[in-house]
């Protein structure tokens, strides 16, 4: 494991008192949204993963209990978090019964995410602050591309036997190409739990280079299944091998354990982004998914995005939220922000 | 800035604590009318000024107390005690409770007065400061209601007095106020000049509560008024909380005067990360360890130990989670780092930043932002620190954080207690049996496995070594405001220097040479001198060697470098206890008859007092393995062991009323906990103890457990007093050599235990048992936070 701490898009000559790279990243004006060299995994390293097994799952509860304490975002600042939210969302929808027309509609909540008096009232309609991207299940993917055509909004599939997993790699596999056929840019894959209780770490390595190598030009996203690891431990391994064997993004859940992403799971994720990212100066996006509905949670994430990762990783193309309901909370708080008055949900459209 | 431009830069921005409540409640008090006494509001002689360290700007003027103030209020204490004490525990529980949720009900309040008036940020005072003070009253209503059961045969001390410090203003009124009330006691409080106001506060919630006039006094004043509660006789207890040196000069203050103390001072708590630890978990620990508070917290965990194979890398993270810190209005939400109490303190921190860098540590501080006025210190990370640098050695109370590095476990152990410091511990490390390894090595009464600064009124806080002694919090802590009845009987005489007896007893016994007996064997005096010892008749009985401070030189050094006794198992102990009872038992007419032929003793209170003696090692060699500590269970998913440690090495200066038994009550508790024993036995009848020599040799005794100096007891004693090897010395003696033993033993702070002169009931049922086991412990506070 490398001892020095690199940081994005900074170099940080010696000096005599070495202001670290990361305070500047902190602090640092966003940076373009594009352009990040794509992570391209590395040999599995048992030995590196070694080095960062240790997580003290009481240290990592204290830690996000202080940091929400910690901080507070008031005011204006408040309004342009919660419109960050937005900008990184992946807003989704994965429930047996959805329809076609189900997806069409919640494609034009994306592409249209507030009612005009909040945009004018916020004054943002010189830029498109909406959903980074419409999360759905394969059969929708040819749907939600038709339906977001042109507007720059991303389509992300869950494809591989979501939520379990449990299906042979090659259905998986071809799963994973028939989203790519169909459009999507996004493919979000669910990794078999089990492998990670057995220790069988090549295994699992091995399933996610062929996946990545299936979702070709796609974004891959790996959805670890938190709620069913049972420890943090399991979540930091976890996330090493899946970055190692290619990840774009790292995920908490997908929505269907009984415990979906919290802060400490976050935290743990969070922090195998940055060992990794020390480790090979790849940036590796991060989507916690799951349960997290209401504005405050989201303000709550993105804290601790910005304290732990930088300024940098608060961009649509390493966070994303996975979300349904959490826009409307947004929008009722945005509501609140510019009248004073509470709102309620039926005063903005669904999704 | 516009919102989306805002939405672009993602910074916190302000988050101000509203403080108009507070501007309201200073506004409308009269604070030259503030020393609360007798239930009633009094102006001071003179008025001092508080003021706001963001800002240095005037907060209020507040009355000061002097000499006759302080009488006044001791005078309300005493006045209000017998009321108070014999009150039931259900009522005064009733008033704690009382006090803990008004407090609730204005913690807001509470917590932007700290801020205003310390500088700590509000999320500190509010999410901990406050909080905590108030479990504390919470609690000890418990504590209250439970001291019969508890704590049998105890009874509040009376009167006490009680000064703070202004690091964490409200939170140590709360640990010196609750179990005093909780115990029967009345107070006379003293909060730091810096930060009087929510001691203010405080006092009028307790006119609200309920709390009957006298019963909680707090005084607003300086090193004078300071200096009269500590000299006033009616006080009966000190409780102290602040910096080392003004421990030793009120340990010395109240030398002889039969107070009863407790002091919590300085630290230079190490902070050990070994190689297999969290180490992002820790980085975040030492956030929480050195720069809360603004590092103005005693048990700081200001000198890092990071094993050398994880230094860099460890050191980089750190400096990246500074770089993250925010500095600045303790008001706002966001701040995790405000001013400095004073400007005083801001020119102390600088300075020994400065001298520790010419000394050759690197200080490095991130480029964050400061704001332009109040007395603000960057967080500082010193590296390059070698353990002889001023930065290593001297409490900073700053957020000034010292590295070293070390290669294994054994030199972590070493550097970590190569402090005169014993406060506070953090080990971090993802093995329990690593951590659980090191905890008890560590000379500090908390340490902290995986986390630092937890604290909890459950659970005893308090020092090693010169970090003072005492424990606040927690059943240990019930015992700094109890005491329990000692048989003690009249005045103990000085020995006076008489007449040596010449004509030896009849008999043609071979000749007998008593030595020393150091380190397992009996060695001659240093001096090569001898002292006669006369027989109840005036005769001579034998000669003994005069020991030195050579003598105690060579047996503490003895003592200390004993481990075989500390370290063996309580079980072995006992075997060991039970051996020497069985060994005298076998001698128990020799001795009987040497008690008789010294001291003049009928044959059957002789035989008694041998027999009481083998009955004493044969109860201390039961208990060796049953006084045990507990574990506590703070408001966390942690587990708190109170474990009971050995003080250490113990000076024991018998007394001449019993020689055997006396001698024996006292060596034998503070062996069964595994102190290791330096006695200087009856100075009159010192051959009881000599003869001793045989039957320790015959018990599997490891040497250097017990060592036996004959000579001049007062003389000795305070060679004992004033040896900074020492850690804990019992006198029963004159009073004379008892107050100078406590007022010598400030080089250390060595525990010191004397009768005050009188001499004891040994033959007493009370003079054995817990409350002797209780002197020959420390207790150490090991938190273990679990989950995975």
């Amino acid at each position: 494991m490398s001892s020095t701490i690199r940081e994005a898009d900074l170099g940080a000559g010696p000096s005599k008192i070495t202001p670290l790279p990361a305070r500047t990243a902190a602090n640092a004006p966003a940076p373009q949204a594009h352009g990040i060299a794509r992570n391209p995994g590395m040999k599995l390293d048992l030995g590196f993963m070694e080095s960062v097994r240790s997580v003290n799952r009481s240290a990592l509860e204290r830690r996000v209990a202080s940091l929400t304490k910690r901080r507070s975002i008031k005011a204006d600042n408040q309004a342009a978090w919660l419109l960050r939210a937005v900008a990184c969302m992946d807003l989704t929808t994965l429930n047996s019964n959805d329809t076609d027309e189900r997806v069409r509609r919640l494609c034009a909540k994306a592409v249209n995410p507030f009612r005009r008096d909040i945009v004018e009232g916020l004054g943002i309609s010189g830029e498109k602050i909406r959903p980074a991207a419409v999360c759905v299940y394969h059969p929708f993917v040819a749907t939600a591309v038709e339906a977001l055509r042109g507007t720059g909004t991303h389509v992300a599939a869950v494809s591989t036997a979501f939520p379990h997993g449990l299906t042979p790699l090659s259905t998986r596999l071809q799963e994973i190409e028939a989203s790519v056929r169909d459009g999507a840019d996004e493919i979000d894959v669910v990794i078999p739990r089990g492998l990670v209780f057995g220790a069988k770490w090549q295994e699992l390595y091995n399933e996610i280079v062929s996946m990545r190598a299936a979702c070709g030009e796609a974004h891959l996203k790996v959805i670890l299944g938190t709620g069913d690891l049972a420890t943090l431990r399991n979540v930091m391994l976890a996330s090493m091998v899946a970055m190692m064997a290619g990840a774009d993004f790292i995920k908490t859940s997908t929505g269907k354990e009984s415990v979906n992403a919290t802060l400490p799971v976050g935290l743990a994720m969070v922090r195998a982004i940055r060992a990794y990212y020390e480790e090979t100066g790849y940036l590796i996006g991060f989507k916690p998914a799951g349960g997290i509905s209401t504005a405050k949670a989201s303000l709550d994430w993105l804290v601790l995005i910005k304290e732990e990762l930088g300024r940098r990783w608060l961009e649509p193309d390493l966070f994303r939220f996975g979300a349904s309901s959490l826009l409307t909370d947004i929008e009722r708080q945005l509501e609140h922000h510019l009248t004073g008055h509470y709102s309620a949900n039926h005063r903005h459209a669904m999704a | 800035m516009n919102i989306l431009e805002r939405y672009h830069a993602m910074e916190y921005g302000p988050a101000p604590e509203a403080r108009s409540e507070a501007d309201a409640w200073l506004a409308a008090r009269d604070f030259s009318k503030a020393l609360f006494i007798g239930g009633e509001w009094k102006a001071g002689g003179k008025t001092f000024d508080t003021s706001d360290p963001s800002s240095g700007k005037l907060l209020a003027k507040v009355s000061d107390a002097g000499a006759a103030d302080i009488d006044a209020a001791v005078s309300a204490a005493t006045k209000a005690l017998p009321r108070w004490s014999a009150s039931s525990g259900y009522s005064r529980a009733k008033v704690l409770y009382a006090i803990g949720r008004a407090m609730q009900r204005h913690q807001r309040l509470f917590a932007v007065l700290e801020s205003i008036d310390n500088g700590k940020p509000i999320r500190e005072s509010r999410d901990i400061d406050v909080p905590l003070a108030i479990r504390h009253f919470i609690h000890h209503a418990g504590w209250a209601q439970a001291l019969d059961k508890d704590f049998p045969g105890h009874k509040g001390v009376g009167v006490v007095g009680q000064i703070i410090p202004w690091n964490f203003p409200l939170l140590m009124l709360a640990w010196k106020i609750a179990p005093a009330l909780a115990a029967g006691c009345t107070v006379v409080l003293k909060p730091a000049e810096f930060t009087p106001l929510t001691a203010i506060l405080f006092a009028e919630i307790c006119e609200r509560s309920g709390v009957p006039k006298g019963v909680v006094n707090i005084v607003q004043g300086g090193p004078e008024a300071g200096a009269a509660i500590v000299n006033h006789p009616g006080v009966q207890k000190i409780a102290f909380t602040g910096s080392s040196e003004v421990g030793k000069i009120i340990r010395k203050a109240t030398a002889g005067s039969g107070k009863k103390l407790s002091l919590e001072l300085g630290g230079k708590s190490a902070f050990v990360v070994f190689e297999d630890a969290d180490l992002d978990s820790a980085v975040e620990g030492l956030v929480d360890g050195i720069w809360f508070n603004q590092g103005q917290v005693c048990c700081a965990g200001s000198r890092l130990l990071v094993q050398e194979g994880i230094a860099e890398a460890f050191i980089a993270k750190v400096k990246t989670r500074m770089s993250r810190l925010r500095v600045g209005s303790p008001l706002d939400k966001n701040t995790d780092i405000g001013p400095l109490v004073d400007s005083t303190q801001l020119d102390r921190v600088k300075g020994l930043v400065a001298e520790g860098a010419k000394q050759g540590a690197v200080c490095w501080q991130p480029d964050v932002a400061l704001p332009s006025s109040g007395y603000y210190h960057l967080p500082t990370l010193a590296t390059g620190v070698s353990p002889a640098n001023i930065l290593a050695q001297e409490e900073v109370f700053g957020p000034v954080l010292a590295t070293m590095t070390f290669r294994n476990t054994e030199e972590a152990i070493e550097l970590a207690n190569n402090t005169r410091y014993g406060l506070a511990a953090s080990v971090w490390s993802e093995n329990v049996n690593l951590a659980l390894h090191v905890a008890p090595q560590l000379k500090a009464g908390v340490v902290w496995v995986n986390g630092t600064n937890m604290f909890d009124a459950a659970c005893g806080f308090g020092g090693y070594r010169e970090s003072g002694f005492g424990r606040e919090g927690g059943r240990e802590g019930m015992f700094e405001y109890l005491s329990a009845r000692l048989p003690l009987g009249p005045a103990i005489k000085p020995v006076p220097a008489g007449a040596q007896p010449v004509e030896q007893t009849e008999g043609d016994a071979i000749d007998r040479t008593a030595k020393l007996f150091i380190g397992g064997k009996q060695v001659r005096p240093d001096g090569n001198y001898s002292l006669a010892v006369a027989t109840a008749k005036g005769k001579l009985a034998g000669e003994v060697g005069l020991g030195s401070r050579k003598d105690i030189r060579d047996a503490v050094a003895a003592a200390r470098v004993c481990k075989g006794w500390p370290e063996a198992t309580a079980y072995n102990r006992s075997q060991v206890l039970y051996y020497l009872a069985e060994n005298l038992s076998g001698r128990a007419d020799e001795f009987a008859a040497r008690l008789s032929q010294l001291t003049g003793a009928a044959a059957k209170a002789a035989r008694e007092e041998v027999e009481l003696s083998i009955e004493r090692l044969f109860l201390y060699a039961g208990v060796a393995d049953k006084f045990e500590g507990r574990v506590h269970q703070p408001p966390a998913r942690a587990v708190t062991l109170a474990l009971h440690e050995p003080v250490g090495v113990v000076g024991i200066i018998a007394p001449d009323n019993a020689p055997l038994l006396g001698l024996i009550s006292l060596v034998a508790p503070a062996l069964a906990m595994g102190n290791t024993v330096v006695a200087v036995p009856s100075e009159r009848y010192p051959l009881l103890a000599t003869d001793l020599y045989q039957v320790i040799e015959y018990s599997d005794v490891p040497a250097g457990a017990i060592n036996i100096v004959t000579g001049r007891s007062a003389e000795l004693a305070g060679v004992l007093a004033k040896h900074d090897d020492v850690d804990g010395l019992w006198v029963f003696a004159d009073a004379e050599t008892c107050a100078r033993a406590e007022a010598d033993s400030v080089g250390n702070l060595k525990r010191v235990w004397t009768g005050n002169g009188r001499s004891l009931d040994w033959a007493s049922i009370e003079a054995a048992g817990d409350a002797f086991l209780r002197r020959a412990v420390e207790v150490k506070n090991v938190w273990v936070p679990y989950g995975d």
